[in-house]
């Protein structure tokens, strides 16, 4: 359990410096075997120190290592965390060397989750963590940041409160029937109530989708018949100075083709197989591989030519994105029109670079980006957390239903104590005695 | 030698006449001590059984075989079904009890007990060898000798009356406390906790002017807390309970002479803990300040005698500032008082020192139900007095001992509270808390237990051919409902549905269709009712199932009874004494301990599938 794991925590290739965290009881001693320096182990907590990693007496790397020790650590475990200044290679070889002297590889997530099972974060600062490491971009580390100071859990909270003032009303009427001077509790008089409830879940919702975009970035997939210009498009927006990262395989099941920042935002443009294989060789992409990509993709750019009358395989596509977000977008418009079509479109020319930001506006506004506030990111933005929320939104929905079948009110009250464990859930707080404590505090009960 | 006694119960309140009853039915030679045998049964507080959640736990006690709801049909006064207006799983009954007849009837039952006899005497000690109990001492000395003891000694142990700055040893209405025995219990390694209650002033009838108070009256129509009876009672002739409230006077003297309260400076020297649910209107006053004014029921006690309970109103002010607090209240201007208020104080033992089979974890054989467990209530004194009676049977018997699930009785939720959570307060039953509480219903209380009742001897054959009967004409109902197609109105359109379908639209009830289509079904009423409920509400109730189904996953993962929590590394020091402190059977119990979190658990099954390759 206690084990000594190591993992490089900054992403590869990125920024000058990167760093590794080892964290466990044997992280200083197995540092202090590959450091040639100070000796580690008799160095005090919370300091930091200059010295080389080697191998034997080969220096690989000239480096900083922070030490700090259990308990006030992230993990409460004895933490070391190694910069390097050297790139890719170096950091892996120091790695490796941090591996063959006992560390184990970090499993993803895994320092955070020691912190959570040795009590040092809440689920939700869990999340949060998460979300920090995997900021790509600065409005997604403002979320992360917001996340941790715990602006979520007040509004979870804020919302759990409000539950219970209602699950506890209607508790003390059915332990404590015959006190007439406590407010007896009807659908009715908890209708409204429930329905504010209800609007408030929905605007968290709404914001914690927007708040997913952030962490992950929306899919991007472009579609059309061969030779339309795809995989020109998708240079054009490439060669804008937006792209971060091209020709990665990332670690996702999606092939990304490349990254580009949106203002702030990711759009990932997912693999459109066999892009590249254009001129002469004939693209073998049928409907199947279209749909395929439709799946994969929050947004869609479906390009045709203005040069062609709109062919049967086109239609076929046009049909297809009809329910997903799409752009239609005309490409060489520099050519005669031989194209006829009764949609909203886009007109561009890749060859002579007309009309590529007008895509990119569209894309913004189709995804409300110029109305992210950036200054108020108080939504939850994972996954774990939105499925909960949609599962308390979901009984209150249904309370709301049963209200309007004239079900009986502790029926109801089943719907509400669910919506209020969900919510409990994405702040780590079960079924406790919270309910009694409550009714006893709140009401004069007494025989 | 062969001992005398197989089982000996201690204390013959309603824990420890249910025990004593128990045991002894199942033909196991028992012996029922008292202090005094004219107190055997007595009701000391209010005038009822039943109530909110524990009128359903007497439901529990009849399906299991137990004697409370049998007593209670036979003596009430008054009976009332509790919020009828509600859905079907939070209805329940109570009964105002008649406090000559209810303790005359029970002792008649066990007077006529074989294998029971009963004594009077005061228990000061046990015999306790090697960890293992093997009998009584009385005070004189005396020895006693058994296989089993259980002990229900209700607020007899080191019992202390307060009124004002007065402090007197002594049980309740005047009677013997036992002076010894928590001691000794605490010599063999008990943890003792000293709880506190308290009861209302007691009124003349015939000085009240019930003019001014608001009648009550008992429903008019018939109900039982027994599934085998019918009922007695004469439905014109219930008695009627008052409602009044406090005034701005009470309210005044009570602030004005707060100070010669014994909770509030006239005694300084309180440690008993007293329950939220239950407290002293002193406690409401201060507490809830900006209320102007509480509520007060005026219960009659007896038919035999005149005084007249004034619930609401427990207070350990001296007699002079109740009287002049009685007589600030509306038609009680010249009331006479006949029994003043006290508070009480006494010891319990902790009750996360048992297991959930109400048997002590440190010395072997040993049971103990009751207050002397924490608890408040008659109803959740009598429901555990019959499971421990039941479960020293078992032991004798060398069979599995009955331990009832949260999602089985409302008896499975209180004593697994007990067990796993400890109490601070005297402990009430309360629906709140019962998760599963759509499953344990007023109407099923003996489709969820007789069967348990049954297997552990405590029902009968003829009771038992009954409810398989029962069991029957529900299944047989439900098929014809599913079968019968009638004709509906629905939304402009006639459509044809099956009654069974049909039900579960909330508006709609069933003997009314029954009389609209003249269908023919020949049940009786308990039986359409059961299949209304059953219909109705099977959306709600089949989640409630699938919660209760998650619980019993966590259930079946044990945990090991050798586990070393010391051995287990990262648990939080909290989550590590209370786990060494209650060593709970199974991964679910281990979740309901306060103070041991998720991240505790995940630590602990992380070690089980390490160490014991779970």
């Amino acid at each position: 359990m206690n084990d000594t794991i190591a993992a490089i925590s900054t992403a590869l290739g990125v920024g000058a410096i990167s760093i590794i965290r080892v964290s466990g009881s044997n992280s200083i001693s197995i540092v202090n075997s590959i450091f040639k320096g100070k000796n580690l182990q008799q160095q005090k907590s919370h300091t930091i120190h200059y010295g080389h990693i080697v191998d034997n007496d080969n220096v690989i790397d000239e480096v900083l290592v922070s030490l700090m020790k259990a308990p006030k650590t992230f993990t409460k475990e004895d933490i070391v965390e190694i910069n390097c200044h050297g790139g890719i290679a170096t950091t892996n070889k120091v790695l490796e060397l941090l591996l063959i002297n006992g560390c184990r590889l970090a499993e993803p997530g895994e320092f955070t989750k020691r912190a959570f099972l040795n009590g040092r974060i809440d689920l939700v600062e869990a999340d949060g963590i998460m979300n920090l490491i995997n900021a790509k971009t600065d409005i997604s580390r403002a979320a992360s940041i917001n996340q941790l100071s715990g602006k979520v859990s007040d509004l979870i909270k804020n919302l759990r409160n409000k539950l219970i003032e209602i699950i506890t009303n209607i508790e003390v009427n059915i332990d404590y029937p015959e006190y007439e001077d406590i407010e007896v509790v009807t659908t009715k008089t908890i209708k409204p109530k429930i329905e504010k409830i209800h609007q408030e879940l929905e605007n968290i919702i709404k914001k914690s989708e927007t708040g997913k975009l952030i962490n992950d970035g929306i899919k991007v997939g472009i579609i059309g018949r061969p030779n339309v210009g795809k995989s020109s498009l998708l240079n054009a927006l490439l060669e804008e100075d937006k792209a971060i990262v091209t020709d990665i395989a990332g670690t996702t099941r999606d092939i990304v083709e490349g990254k580009i920042s949106l203002d702030g935002i990711i759009l990932n443009i997912i693999d459109t197989a066999g892009i590249r294989q254009t001129d002469n060789i004939v693209e073998q992409i049928g409907v199947e591989k279209s749909i395929e990509i439709i799946k994969k993709s929050d947004l869609v750019l479906l390009l045709l030519n203005n040069n062609e009358p709109l062919a049967f395989e086109d239609k076929k596509l046009l049909d297809l994105i009809k329910n997903k977000n799409h752009i239609i977008i005309i490409n060489k418009i520099d050519l005669e029109k031989k194209l006829n079509i009764n949609e909203k479109v886009i007109e561009i020319s890749i060859k002579n670079n007309i009309g590529i930001d007008a895509v990119l506006e569209e894309i913004k506004r189709m995804f409300n980006l110029n109305k992210i506030e950036t200054q108020d990111l108080t939504y939850l933005s994972n996954a774990r957390s939105i499925s909960l929320l949609k599962k308390a939104n979901e009984n209150i929905k249904s309370a709301k239903e049963n209200i309007d079948n004239n079900s009986p009110i502790d029926m109801i009250e089943l719907e509400l104590k669910e919506a209020w464990n969900h919510l409990g859930e994405i702040i780590g707080q079960t079924y406790t005695d919270e309910l009694i404590d409550e009714l006893f505090s709140r009401f004069c009960l007494g025989k | 030698m062969k001992d005398k006694y197989e089982v000996i119960v201690v204390g013959a309140g309603h824990a420890g006449c249910e025990a004593a009853l128990a045991s002894a039915r199942k033909n196991h030679k028992t012996l029922l001590i008292t202090s005094s045998i004219s107190n055997i049964a007595t009701m000391p507080c209010n005038p009822s059984i039943g109530g909110s959640a524990k009128g359903i736990i007497v439901r529990e006690i009849d399906a299991l075989g137990g004697q409370m709801g049998k007593a209670a049909d036979a003596t009430l006064l008054q009976m009332k079904m509790l919020n009828s207006s509600s859905g079907p799983a939070v209805r329940s009954l109570r009964a105002q009890a008649d406090k000559i007849t209810y303790p005359k009837f029970m002792q008649e039952i066990l007077m006529n007990q074989k294998n029971l006899e009963i004594k009077e005497a005061m228990v000061e000690d046990l015999i306790v060898e090697n960890k293992e109990v093997k009998g009584v001492i009385l005070d004189d000395f005396t020895k006693i000798t058994s296989n089993i003891v259980i002990l229900t000694t209700g607020t007899y142990l080191k019992s202390d009356i307060l009124v004002g700055s007065t402090r007197t040893r002594s049980g309740p209405h005047n009677e013997k406390p036992s002076l010894h025995l928590s001691d000794n219990l605490k010599k063999y390694g008990l943890d003792i906790l000293r709880l506190k209650t308290g009861t209302p002033p007691r009124i003349k009838r015939d000085t009240i002017d019930f003019s001014k108070a608001k009648r009550e009256d008992g429903d008019n129509k018939y109900y039982t807390f027994s599934h085998d009876e019918e009922a007695t009672y004469d439905l014109n002739n219930q008695q009627p309970c008052y409602l009044i409230y406090t005034t701005d006077e009470t309210k005044k003297i009570i602030l004005d002479n707060l100070n010669k309260s014994s909770m509030y400076g006239g005694l300084n020297d309180i440690t008993g803990v007293g329950p939220r649910y239950c407290p002293s209107i002193e406690d409401k006053i201060v507490r809830f300040s900006d209320k102007p004014k509480h509520q007060l029921f005026l219960e009659p006690e007896s038919k035999y005698y005149d005084d007249i309970y004034l619930q609401g109103f427990s207070t350990s002010m001296p007699k002079n500032i109740q009287e002049k607090m009685v007589h600030s209240l509306p038609g009680l201007e010249n009331a006479k008082i006949l029994k003043y208020a006290y508070a009480i104080e006494y010891d319990a033992i902790y009750p996360t020192q048992m297991k959930p089979t109400l048997e002590n974890k440190i010395i072997k054989n040993l049971y103990t139900a009751g207050q002397i467990n924490g608890t408040s209530g008659y109803e959740e004194a009598a429901c555990q007095g019959l499971i421990a009676g039941i479960n020293a049977a078992l032991a004798l018997e060398n069979k599995e001992p009955l331990i009832l699930k949260r999602n089985e009785a409302y008896i499975g939720v209180l004593i697994d509270d007990l067990v796993t959570k400890g109490t601070n307060e005297p402990y009430r039953m309360l629906t709140s808390r019962a998760e599963y509480r759509l499953l344990l219903r007023h109407d099923n209380a003996d489709l969820r237990l007789r069967e348990y009742g049954y297997k552990v001897g405590l029902i009968n054959e003829q009771q038992y051919q009954k409810f398989q009967i029962k069991k029957e004409n529900i299944k047989k109902l439900i098929t014809e409902l599913k079968n019968t197609k009638i004709t509906v109105d629905s939304e402009k359109k006639r459509i044809g549905i099956s009654v069974y379908e049909y039900l579960k639209n909330p508006n709609i009830n069933l003997k009314n269709l029954i009389d609209k289509y003249q269908l023919q079904l020949k049940y009786t009423d308990d039986i359409i009712e059961e299949v209304e409920i059953q219909i109705k509400y099977s959306g709600y109730i089949t989640k409630v199932e699938r919660e209760a189904q998650k619980m019993l996953k966590n259930e079946e993962k044990q945990i090991p009874n050798d586990i070393d929590y010391d051995k287990i590394p990262n648990l939080a020091s909290e989550a590590r004494d209370k786990l060494k402190k209650i060593r709970p059977l199974n991964i679910a119990q281990a979740l309901r301990i306060s103070g041991v979190n998720p991240a505790d658990i995940s630590i602990l099954l992380i070690y089980l599938r390490k160490y014991y390759n779970e």
